[in-house]
């Protein structure tokens, strides 16, 4: 039986992604200023990335991950989007 | 001036940068101080040709010749380049791809980009600002420019038809025109390469600053000074050049044949012939590895070792010579076991350390000392091999000297004296493969007698070290920096805990595993002198304990002679290894003394096992002490403490015999019984397989589903009489406490010497191998019992039927092959993994970061947490607290 869900639902919904925001300018900014960083520092997320297109995430934007951490409980990494 | 003064003058600079870019052929030209067009290399007499590979020009290499370009002798001459005029224009290899693009992307006609002008200035805009912060993304642009314009097939600037071009590699290129391929020759690329403006070529990526794309086709060749390819003469006189020098000479052979045609108006084909013949010896002079070229050679077909070549692989100048050298002040020997020295020693044969030296400034504090060593000389230990008198700016090799009293009497603060190593200083020890950083530890030198260095049987561990002919190197850092920071740093108690796993990875193996369960066991109950024996082993100075029995004689338990040893306040709670099978008990209500508890430092109950005192096992006893009290207090428990443990076993007497694994008659006939049983049923399995009544598992096949059940009965069968065969074992049978306290061995193995072999398997299936349908000649073929595909009833103490040794072989084999190709395989893995992680580090901000700063790891591990200092990888261990509260 094909599934009903929309193709977004299940990129979304499954359980192998972890929760992507993306943050305002103002968050940006605040993450950038506590890691003492330029963006271009930031490890890097593709704009042909499944989530980050369904999010509408444009060149520059940074991406906060939460992710479930064996180490940590929760671990939250940040990608900057890039248009390649 | 000589070289090492004027280099005192030169203004030294650090690198920031290396540019990597072309020659020019002008800067060729310039550089050059001779022009090689004489393939000869020497005259009839001897002497070099002039203008032959071998000129002089090339720089002075003889001793006491004089270069005739810069006038120094062979000590001051850098070497200079000469050049090869060629006569025809050649296509660098390597550079073909770029050559490609560049002729593809521009116009055939005036060499302008094929895109109107608007387009080309805004996509250098772009380019350029992309360079600037994302470099990679800039060549993935300019890839893209010049996918776009390759695509056009009328120049937008003149007006020209564009053909397509065929690029055969390595330099063959062909423009497909209507009326049919035509090739391009060099000269012709090079014209159209010319022709393309410096504005534009930008935008595909090529700097103009740089490199002109013109350059990429050679019209005279550089050829490199005689230090660069040195000749060797033998001792029969002979002289063989190096390889470069007789490509180079090919080159010149061919260059001149071509010159010939060429001015003999030769027929276009022979032209055509000579000039492509030129064009593949030089890219074999620069590779002579490339595809689809003939290589060169000597004459015994040996591949010549052209520029490539040399710098390439293992062996080459990069991996061979400068990320890995040769060096200095190291020692290389077999290894052999001392359990009587410190973990953190090593036993350096008197030999070695007479060879090896140690710089020591003379002071005013220390320079009765110095005059010691200088006195005796540099034969005998503890002497010195040499003596810089720094006021005179001398230095003094003892061996050519004669009268070391005078020499002693000499010496005055600041001279610096090179002794022997003595007792006492730090060495870093090695044993390859250096996987972890265990593998390189620092050690204080002890010296002795003999050939061989002296290790610590604890040590073993983490330089997976065993003394079947093991080699180990020793190094001596010099400098009192180096030497503090290799104590402070890589002394063996630093890496009692491993930061692989957060537990110590020095510890008990073997021998002292058993020793220590003997000593701790409770019916071990030693006499006065026995306890003397094992406190001196112990170094103990303290006063003798109570003893836990007074009547009919002194009686001392095991346990209250670790307890002396263990530090004030220490409290463990936690399983034997032997806490298993019959023995099993989950608290303190221990009745098989298999729960270990420590109170403030006393060990009330349990044995000290593999899980107590055992090398990487963590959460042990040894854990929680050098976290707990310091890697000095556990370096003590393990020096002290653990002599203690074999000194047990040497006083009780510790061996295994035949009679170990040897069970009563009745074992052996309940053991017959089960057998047959096992056999009957998978018999019964093979008639339903036949007729077609098998229960088939779904996913497989009927015959995969009869392996499997099969499998299954025998592996059952073969657990059932290990199980039977140790039930029958006395406790205090050897084997079977080895097997126990995890010293050596496991119940398989015992299930193997006592009971049976079990089922030998080839790539992960019964043997099924051998005949078309059978394994043996001596069985039916198509038979599937168990005794047909490889299960051995016997045991190794009543030996192996002719038929199950072949199995047993077939086996074995396969064993052996799989861990020469693990170890290659695991090898090129962490080699792989090294160079992509070797440059990372965790900055001070807690974030994992990479050689350009750029972010990896938010927060090292996720969590930030040194495994070194934890728990098993845990930061907290709640467990450990409510054990310690209790304890109180």
């Amino acid at each position: 039986m094909p599934s009903k869900l929309r193709e977004e639902d299940k990129i979304l919904g499954h359980y192998l992604v972890p929760k992507h925001r993306i943050l305002s300018l103002e968050e940006s900014v605040e993450v950038l200023k506590s890691l003492g960083i330029k963006p271009w520092q930031l490890p890097r997320i593709s704009i042909n990335d499944p989530v980050v297109k369904i999010l509408g995430g444009k060149p520059g934007d940074i991406i906060e991950i939460e992710r479930d951490s064996p180490t940590a409980g929760k671990y939250k990494a940040y990608r900057v989007v890039v248009s390649y | 001036m000589s070289y090492a003064s004027a280099y005192k003058e030169v203004e030294r600079y650090l690198i920031d940068k290396i540019h990597f870019s072309l020659l020019s052929p002008i800067e060729i030209r310039k550089m050059a101080k001779v022009t090689v067009v004489r393939p000869e290399i020497y005259e009839a007499d001897g002497s070099p040709v002039s203008g032959g590979v071998r000129d002089p020009h090339f720089g002075a290499i003889e001793p006491g010749e004089r270069c005739p370009v810069c006038g120094n002798t062979r000590e001051d001459c850098p070497g200079h380049f000469g050049k090869i005029d060629l006569a025809r224009p050649v296509l660098l290899p390597h550079l073909g791809d770029k050559i490609n693009v560049i002729l593809q992307s521009t116009c055939r006609n005036c060499g302008r980009i094929l895109l109107p002008d608007e387009k080309i200035s805004y996509y250098t805009n772009i380019y350029l600002k992309l360079k600037e912060k994302w470099p990679v993304l800039a060549e993935t642009f300019a890839d893209e420019v010049a996918k776009q314009s390759s695509s056009v097939s009328e120049c937008p600037h003149c007006g020209y038809k564009q053909y397509k071009l065929k690029f055969i590699k390595p330099f063959t290129f062909y423009e497909v025109r209507p009326e049919g391929e035509i090739r391009l020759t060099p000269s012709e690329i090079r014209e159209r390469l010319e022709r393309v403006q410096d504005k534009d070529i930008i935008v595909l990526g090529v700097d103009p600053k740089a490199a002109r794309p013109e350059w990429m086709v050679l019209t005279v060749l550089p050829v490199p000074p005689l230090s660069v390819r040195p000749s060797i003469t033998m001792e029969n006189g002979l002289r063989a050049e190096d390889d470069l020098t007789h490509a180079l000479v090919e080159i010149v052979r061919q260059n001149e044949r071509l010159k010939n045609f060429l001015s003999s108006n030769a027929p276009e084909s022979m032209v055509e012939e000579a000039w492509q013949t030129l064009q593949n010896v030089i890219a074999a002079y620069i590779d002579n590895e490339l595809p689809n070229i003939y290589q060169l050679s000597h004459r015994g077909r040996k591949q010549l070792k052209t520029i490539a070549q040399r710098l390439k692989g293992k062996e080459g100048r990069l991996r061979g010579n400068l990320n890995g050298k040769r060096v200095n002040f190291s020692a290389r020997t077999v290894i052999s076991p001392d359990p009587y020295i410190s973990i953190d020693e090593v036993g350096v044969p008197e030999e070695i350390a007479k060879i090896l030296t140690l710089p020591i400034v003379v002071t005013p504090y220390n320079i009765e000392e110095a005059r010691k060593y200088v006195l005796n000389g540099p034969y005998n230990w503890p002497g010195a091999m040499f003596v810089y008198k720094s006021k005179q700016n001398m230095k003094i090799d003892l061996r050519y000297q004669r009268n070391y009293r005078q020499l002693a009497e000499s010496l005055e603060i600041g001279d610096i004296v090179e002794r022997h190593l003595i007792n006492g200083d730090i060495v870093l020890f090695n044993r390859q493969p250096s996987l972890h950083r265990m593998s390189i530890m620092a050690h204080k030198v002890r010296v002795m007698p003999g050939r061989t260095f002296r290790l610590n049987l604890l040590d073993c561990a983490p330089y997976n070290a065993d003394f079947d002919g093991d080699e180990m190197n020793l190094h001596v850092p010099r400098l009192e920096e180096a030497r503090s920071e290799a104590e402070e740093l890589m002394l063996v108690e630093k890496q009692i805990l491993s930061p692989r796993y957060g537990g110590p990875i020095i510890g008990g193996r073997q021998d002292y595993i058993s020793g220590s369960y003997l000593l701790t066991v409770k019916t071990t109950l030693l006499t006065k002198e026995e306890v003397s024996l094992l406190m001196a082993a112990a170094n103990y100075k303290g006063k003798m304990p109570e003893p836990a029995i007074i009547k009919p004689q002194p009686l001392w338990t095991g346990k209250q002679l670790v307890s002396l040893f263990l530090p004030e306040g220490l409290n463990f709670e936690g399983r034997a290894k032997i806490n298993a099978g019959e023995l099993k008990c989950d608290n303190e209500r221990c009745f098989f003394d298999s729960y270990d508890i420590i109170s403030n430092g006393r060990l009330l109950m349990g044995v000290f096992d593999k899980n107590a005192i055992g090398a990487e096992q963590p959460e042990n006893v040894l854990h929680y002490i050098t976290l707990e009290y310091g890697s000095d207090k556990a370096r003590e428990f393990l020096d002290n403490v653990f002599r203690m443990f074999i000194r047990m076993l040497e006083i009780k007497g510790f061996s295994i015999s035949l009679r170990e694994v040897e069970i009563p008659k009745e074992a052996k006939e309940k053991i017959n019984i089960m057998v047959e049983q096992a056999k009957n049923e998978i018999q019964e399995y093979i008639n339903d397989y036949k007729e077609g009544n098998l229960e088939v598992i779904p996913g497989r096949t009927a015959e995969e589903s009869l392996e499997l059940k099969i499998i299954q009965r025998l592996q059952k069968l073969r657990d059932d009489a290990g199980k039977l065969a140790i039930s029958y074992m006395d406790p205090f049978n050897n084997a079977f406490i080895m097997a126990r306290t995890g010293a050596r061995g496991s119940d398989i193995n015992i299930t193997q010497m006592a009971a049976m072999l079990g089922q030998q398997t080839v790539r992960g299936k019964r043997i099924s191998r051998g005949f078309r349908t059978r394994t043996l000649p001596q069985f039916k073929p198509g038979d599937l019992s168990p005794e047909a595909r490889g299960f051995i009833i016997s045991n190794f103490r009543s030996g192996l039927k002719p038929y199950e040794v072949f199995f047993h072989a077939a086996g074995g084999r396969e064993g052996l092959v799989d861990t020469a190709v693990k170890t290659s395989q695991s090898g090129y893995m962490q080699r792989r993994l090294i160079n992509a992680l070797q440059d990372l580090y965790i900055s001070y901000d807690g974030t994992v970061r990479d050689s350009v700063g750029d972010i990896i790891q938010f927060k090292y591990g996720e969590d930030g947490v040194d495994p070194m200092l934890t728990y098993h990888g845990k930061a907290v261990n709640i467990d450990r607290i409510i054990q310690k509260a209790k304890g109180e």
